[in-house]
This record gives structure tokens, sequence and C-alpha cells, in this order.
């Protein structure tokens, strides 16, 4: 047996797994979910929201938008989903490629995109219905209307939310009853029966206390095996506990992407260091 | 690459002033670790036991410094979350602390070796070696704690160049030695007393070298233990 030196192993460790400084994520391996080419944005009146953002948001990862209020995180979020089609006035150019095909293009339904690309806000925004008729809103609207159908998905997808433990006894409640963390993660569940590829967090934790917090994101680590999630976050621990990857965005314009151990422990950019460590802009 | 004051401009002042006073008591127990070395150093060839016993009785507040700055790294670990530069900063105070903390280890068994000797009559040979290792490993502790206060990645690559020399003059010194011993079996116990002083001065250049590494990830994000000088210079002179 010809043994070559780099597959011998010492111990019972992985040495090449563990890495030389987290260097295990690595863009240029990953499958793409969302690429961003060129893209301008523009407000009423002229005001430019984003200024020539280009990136490419890995399949089945996390990735956390940070940066300042107005540095357009959320602007930049919400076009991922055509949010930004119902403000008038707000003009874009550039291209947003889901799975290489332009979300821009004439002809793609906003309404079948958004069935693709799931949204969470900020409020937790529950229908002043049943819980199980919230998470089986989307199904019906589908058409779908068999019990049994929906019995199966809403579980699944309270399961999924980590929700349905807490939850099961009570399913034909009022969702308005519950807690702001379960609102929160039945607006999650919600959004995953109707099983979009990517999942778009808008600040989905800073309305709650910090048990829910984390909650949420032990959900999102649990849901990055089956979606790729986009986060926009104003808590910088919070990007850095829960994302793979991290964008950091300043008056529109992206100054850094990069892996989130690279971006918190050795940023390239100074304005990025000056951020995340807390220092004067 | 980050630059030294860089640590005095969070918009917390109160952060800037735990940063800076952890990073000054750090600094502090390295004086006291060079002034230690020295006294032990002084000891041995002056046949000084009085000395030598007060080097090891100032061990023991170096050790409780040890201990209360990795309890200050530890409560900014906790308390701020520090992130980048700040981060990495206080990694490397809570690891340069540690080697601090041996290089005063290593003064305390010269001071040992210097009673040890003073007791049983001077040796006759020997002290000239320890002496020249001695000045030079003084050198580099000092020359990497004024690269940490400075951020000078230079200077701390000029350290871990430095080691290498050490290295060098401790194999030619132990061989003399060896050489002297065998002329004169009668000084071999003293002789062991001056090689084992020998060997915690070259103990102190490898800490010294070990802190210059930690002064290069603190400045450049760059971890290059385990790197040969080549791949050091590399890594910091890389993208300056």
């Amino acid at each position: 047996m010809t043994r070559d030196k780099t597959t011998v192993k010492t111990h019972a460790i992985d040495l090449e797994t563990m890495g030389r400084s987290g260097q295990a994520l690595d863009i240029a391996n990953e499958e793409i979910s969302l690429s961003v080419e060129n893209l301008n944005l523009f407000y009423e009146g002229g005001k430019q929201a984003l200024h020539d953002i280009s990136l490419d948001i890995p399949k089945q990862r996390v990735t956390a938008f940070i940066g300042p209020s107005g540095c357009g995180k959320s602007t930049l979020l919400r076009c991922f989903n055509r949010m930004n089609d119902l403000v008038d006035g707000c003009e874009i150019d550039g291209k947003i490629l889901l799975d290489r095909e332009d979300i821009y293009q004439r002809g793609v339904d906003a309404a079948s995109l958004r069935r693709r690309i799931g949204m969470v806000f900020q409020k937790p925004n529950p229908f002043p219905k049943t819980i199980y008729e919230n998470v089986a809103y989307g199904l019906r609207i589908q058409g779908i209307n068999k019990k049994r159908v929906l019995d199966e998905a809403v579980e699944k997808s309270l399961r999924q939310a980590a929700l349905w433990d807490e939850v099961k006894d009570r399913l034909h409640d009022s969702a308005l009853g519950m807690s702001g963390g379960q609102q929160q993660r039945l607006v999650i569940a919600r959004t995953v029966a109707i099983e979009p590829e990517v999942l778009l967090l808008d600040e989905p934790a800073s309305a709650l206390d910090p048990i829910s917090t984390l909650k949420i994101e032990e959900l999102i680590n649990e849901l990055k095996s089956k979606y790729t999630i986009v986060i926009v976050t104003h808590n910088m621990q919070q990007a850095a506990r829960v994302s793979d990857y991290t964008a950091f965005l300043y008056m529109g314009k992206l100054i850094e992407f990069d892996s989130t151990d690279t971006l918190f422990t050795n940023p390239a950019q100074k304005q990025t260091e000056d951020y995340i460590t807390g220092r004067y802009g | 690459m980050i630059d030294k004051d860089v640590h005095s401009h969070h918009i917390s002042q109160q952060f800037n002033a735990e940063l800076d006073t952890v990073k000054t008591h750090m600094l502090e127990m390295g004086g006291l670790v060079e002034q230690q070395v020295r006294d032990a150093i002084t000891a041995l060839i002056e046949g000084d036991s009085q000395s030598a016993e007060t080097v090891k009785v100032n061990d023991k507040q170096i050790n409780s410094m040890e201990v209360s700055i990795d309890e200050e790294c530890t409560r900014i670990l906790a308390r701020r979350q520090p992130a980048a530069s700040d981060l990495r900063l206080v990694i490397a105070i809570s690891k340069a602390v540690i080697d601090l903390e041996r290089i005063g280890d290593e003064a305390g068994k010269i001071a040992t070796q210097a009673i040890q000797l003073s007791e049983s009559g001077e040796s006759p040979r020997g002290y000239k070696e320890i002496r020249h290792i001695g000045n030079h490993v003084g050198f580099m502790v000092r020359d990497a704690l004024d690269a940490f206060a400075r951020f000078d990645v230079d200077m701390a690559l000029a350290v871990a160049k430095e080691d290498k020399l050490v290295d060098e003059e401790y194999g030619t010194a132990v061989r003399s030695i060896i050489t002297f011993m065998m002329e004169d079996p009668r000084t071999i116990s003293q002789m062991m007393n001056v090689i084992w002083a020998l060997r915690s001065l070259e103990r102190v250049g490898d800490h010294a070298r070990n802190i210059a590494e930690h002064v290069i990830y603190l400045v450049k994000g760059r971890d290059v233990r385990h790197f040969g000088i080549k791949e050091m210079t590399a890594e910091v002179q890389d993208n300056q």
C-alpha cells in the first residue's frame, strides 16, 4: 500500500478539516443560489440607495447583511423578492439571478417568485386566524384544500419551525394569543409551508427577548440544511453567531463580503474593522 | 494591518480604557520578567545567593499577575465580545502572558542554579557563555515587548530571527562545556548547573520568539506559529 504524505492522518483527528484559520468555507467552492450583478437602485427623485452591488449568495448557507442604519441592507434584501416593485418611483438596474435566471426579466410573475423566495419581517405579522390556518394559508391559496394534505403540511412546517410541541394542543386557537417569539416562529412556519428555496429574514429577532432570539437563531441553523437563508441584522454578534458568510454594506455600497470567520477576525477593509469593533466611522 | 493607536478610537470610552489597561498590565508584567532574568543572571555570575532568593520570591508576583491579566481578558471577552483587531489584541495578550510567566519560571530556575553554584563554590568556567547568551535573550525579550507596544511586525520578525542565533550559540556553549568536563571531571556537577542555566536561557529565547509571533498575529491577523523564518517573512511582508 502506498501512502502519500497528504493523506496520512495522525491521531483520530482529521487535521485537514480542522483548517488553519477558519479557511474551511470558501465562496469559490459554493453552489450559488442568488447572484447579484452590478445592481443599482434609485428611489423617487433620483436618490441612489444601492451602488453597483455584485455578490453571490451561496446555496444552503446563511448569509448575513450588516451595516449601519440606512446603509441599504434591507433595500438589498427586498430586491430579492421584488418587494421594491411596490415602492413608487423605485428604479432598478443590474441583474439578480435566481438559479441563473434574472428575476427582473419581463414575464417573471412576482407572486410566483415570492413563492420561491419567502420573507419574514422584523415584527411578527400573523394573520388574525387560528394557528393552523396561518400555516395552511399559503397552501390554500395554491388551491390545496384536502384536509389530510394540509394537516401533514402544517405539522411538518411547525416542526421545522421548532413550534410543534408548544402549539400542537391548541392549533385552532387564535395566533394572536401567542408570545412574540412564538408568533415569529409561526410566521417562519407559514413561510416554509410553501417550501421556498430562499428565506429572507429582515431583522427577525430584533423585537424579541434574548431567549426567543436564541430559539430563532437555533431555528436558522436547523433550516439552513434545506434553505438558502439571507438575514439582515443590526446585531453584529447575531450575524457572527448564525451566519456562514457576511456582507458589510455602508452608504449603499458593498464594502466587504467574506466568510463570517474571516470578516469577524481579520477583515480586509478598514471601514469594516471600524464598524464591527465599534469605532468612529 | 493595524497601527498602534487603533485601540483608542472606540465609541465606548470605557472599552478603550479596558483594552488600554490590560495591555499596560501585560507590558508591566513584561518589564518585571525582563528584570527577573537580568537579576538571575547577575546572581549566578556573582555568586550572590541572596539576590537569587529575591528572584524566586518575585516569581510569585509574576504568577499572580498572569492570573489577574487573564481574568481581565476573560472579562473583556464576556462583556464586550470584541471582534477583529480588538479580539486579536485580547487573544494575543492572553497568550503572551503565558510566555511571560514561563520566562519568569526560567528566571526562577536560573536562580536555583545560582544558589546551588554558590553553595558548592564557584564554577571555574562557563560564565562567559551565560553572560553572552543572557544578554542576547534579554534583548530579545525587550524587543519582543517593544514590538508588542508599538505593533511593530518588522521588529517582531527580527526577534524571531534572533532565536535561531541563540539556538546556535547554545549548541556551541554546550559543546565547549562538555570539553571542560572531559578535561576536568571534578567540575562535572558544577558544570551541569551551568548547562541547566544555559538551557533556561535558551528557553527564554524561545518564549521571546513566541511573543513575537503573537505580535504578528495581532497586527497582521496571520497565525505564524510553527512557520520557518522564510515563510514568516513572506507572511509579514505580504500586502503590508
